[in-house]
């Protein structure tokens, strides 16, 4: 079995350099590499492309990236809840591609799979459109969408093995397994780090071939973006 | 004259057993309250959850376990999680039965327009031009007028489009009313107390009434 453990992010990010394009996974706070994301500011490389469902919050995620002006280009789907992200767009410091999530998630999942193009009904008719080819199929119209291409893939997993296989928990997993799929280096950093072996073969959600690097990740801070409870009674 | 709970109540019956539902943020949030005593439907949450549960218990949050507006939830008995390609590929293929959102402005002919203002901070999309390209059955849970106090039913929308010809059905504080194939809302139903006379006042766009159109019953 081959051994993709690295000792932790500063390795793992070793070669990512000014102007990378990178997918990052994870839904709003939920699922981020939050690890990896550290080792980015740490090392303060810039001008990075970054497609990410979201941008994070002012003081956690990738809002961290922004802080530090290390991203040139934002590709998300929705971008609220972050201030300095709105001031850097507005004074024209930062670029930002809007695409719908379900195209955002599709082309990562094309790349992965190593096709090209998808075709969406997602965005027929509006300004998403604008300059892309529209294919008409049994009678509806379509969108010709092109896959990512990504120089590193950086997601986050619950459990992987030292052979790079993952599982994800709960809706943490989102964005995550169609991002380390599509990755020219996948770089995964998960919670609990076990001997390949010792995970089910039947309940791996990313087989170990897609990822090139793993390490268990020094801590995980989790932070809840909207809290809501119910009280008992 | 309904509140926002009116309307969450009246967008409720509208729900049938056995459906999947994808409920976006807003008022649709709140139908999941009034869905009817017998009547079973999955929630979907396109983040990557079918069986969206209730909020959990004060200290029972977890972190790993958030809807698409990224509130704490729980999971439900027969719940299922997945990725966000699978999410959408659900909703693609019209596995999704009924898909309730907000809209800033609904046209004559379907057209919706419910996520950027020209001039104001544009926060995204997110999976609203997914599901409204897709979704089979589309209900539009809105105030019938802007807090300016003009019309959002037009014949035409002014601001930039999500989705072209895809709105069947729009519930408002006003009325309930369908979207015509060949174009025009067609009154339903009118909110209690409302005439049919105060929602024309209210609807720039083509307006069908049948003389005795009747009034909602809660």
């Amino acid at each position: 079995m081959i051994n993709k453990v690295v000792s932790g992010a500063e390795e793992a990010i070793k070669d990512i350099k000014n102007g990378d394009t990178l997918m990052l996974g994870g839904f709003g706070l939920c699922g981020i590499p939050e690890n990896c994301i550290h080792a980015l500011v740490e090392k303060g490389i810039t001008e990075l492309t970054c497609i990410s469902n979201n941008a994070g919050v002012d003081d956690f995620g990738i809002g961290l990236l922004l802080q530090q002006r290390q991203v040139k280009k934002m590709v998300s789907s929705y971008v609220g809840e972050n201030a300095e992200f709105e001031r850097q767009l507005l004074s024209g410091e930062l670029e930002v591609e809007l695409i719908p999530q379900g195209t955002l998630a599709t082309r990562c999942m094309a790349a992965g799979y190593g096709m090209p193009a998808i075709f969406t009904p997602a965005g027929v008719g509006t300004e998403v459109a604008e300059g892309k080819e529209v294919r008409n199929f049994n009678g509806k119209d379509y969108l010709m969408e092109y896959a990512f291409d990504a120089d590193f893939a950086i997601v986050k997993a619950w459990k992987g093995d030292t052979a790079g296989n993952l599982i994800y928990r709960s809706t943490s997993r989102n964005f995550n397994p169609v991002m380390a799929m599509a990755g020219k280096i996948t770089i995964a950093e998960v919670e609990e780090l076990v001997e390949a072996g010792e995970l089910d073969p039947d309940q791996i959600h990313t087989p170990g071939v897609f990822v090139h690097r793993i390490f268990k990740g020094a801590d995980y801070e989790k932070r809840i973006e909207q809290r809501t409870v119910r009280t008992k009674g | 004259m309904l509140d926002k709970n009116g309307i969450a109540q009246r967008i409720a019956r509208e729900i049938r057993d056995g459906y999947y539902v994808n409920l976006g943020i807003g008022i649709p949030t709140l139908v999941a309250n009034y869905i009817p005593e017998g009547i079973n439907v999955v929630l979907q949450s396109e983040n990557g959850l079918l069986g969206m549960g209730p909020f959990p218990f004060e200290g029972e949050e977890d972190a790993d376990l958030i809807n698409a507006g990224k509130q704490t939830i729980t999971t439900l008995p027969g719940s299922s999680i997945f990725d966000s390609a699978m999410s959408f590929g659900m909703i693609r293929s019209q596995k999704i039965d009924l898909t309730i959102l907000g809209a800033m402005e609904v046209s004559e002919n379907g057209d919706i327009a419910n996520w950027k203002i020209p001039g104001k901070m544009v926060k995204g999309m997110g999976g609203a031009m997914d599901l409204v390209a897709s979704a089979k059955n589309i209900i539009v849970a809105m105030q019938h007028v802007n807090k300016a106090g003009e019309s959002k039913l037009l014949p035409k929308c002014t601001l930039p489009l999500t989705g072209v010809k895809c709105i069947k059905k729009i519930v408002t504080e006003l009325a309930v009313l369908d979207v015509l194939p060949e174009g025009g809302f067609k009154l339903i139903e009118r909110a209690p107390g409302v005439s049919v006379d105060f929602i024309r006042q209210a609807t720039l766009g083509k307006l069908f009434a049948d003389d005795n159109v009747p009034e909602m019953v809660f």
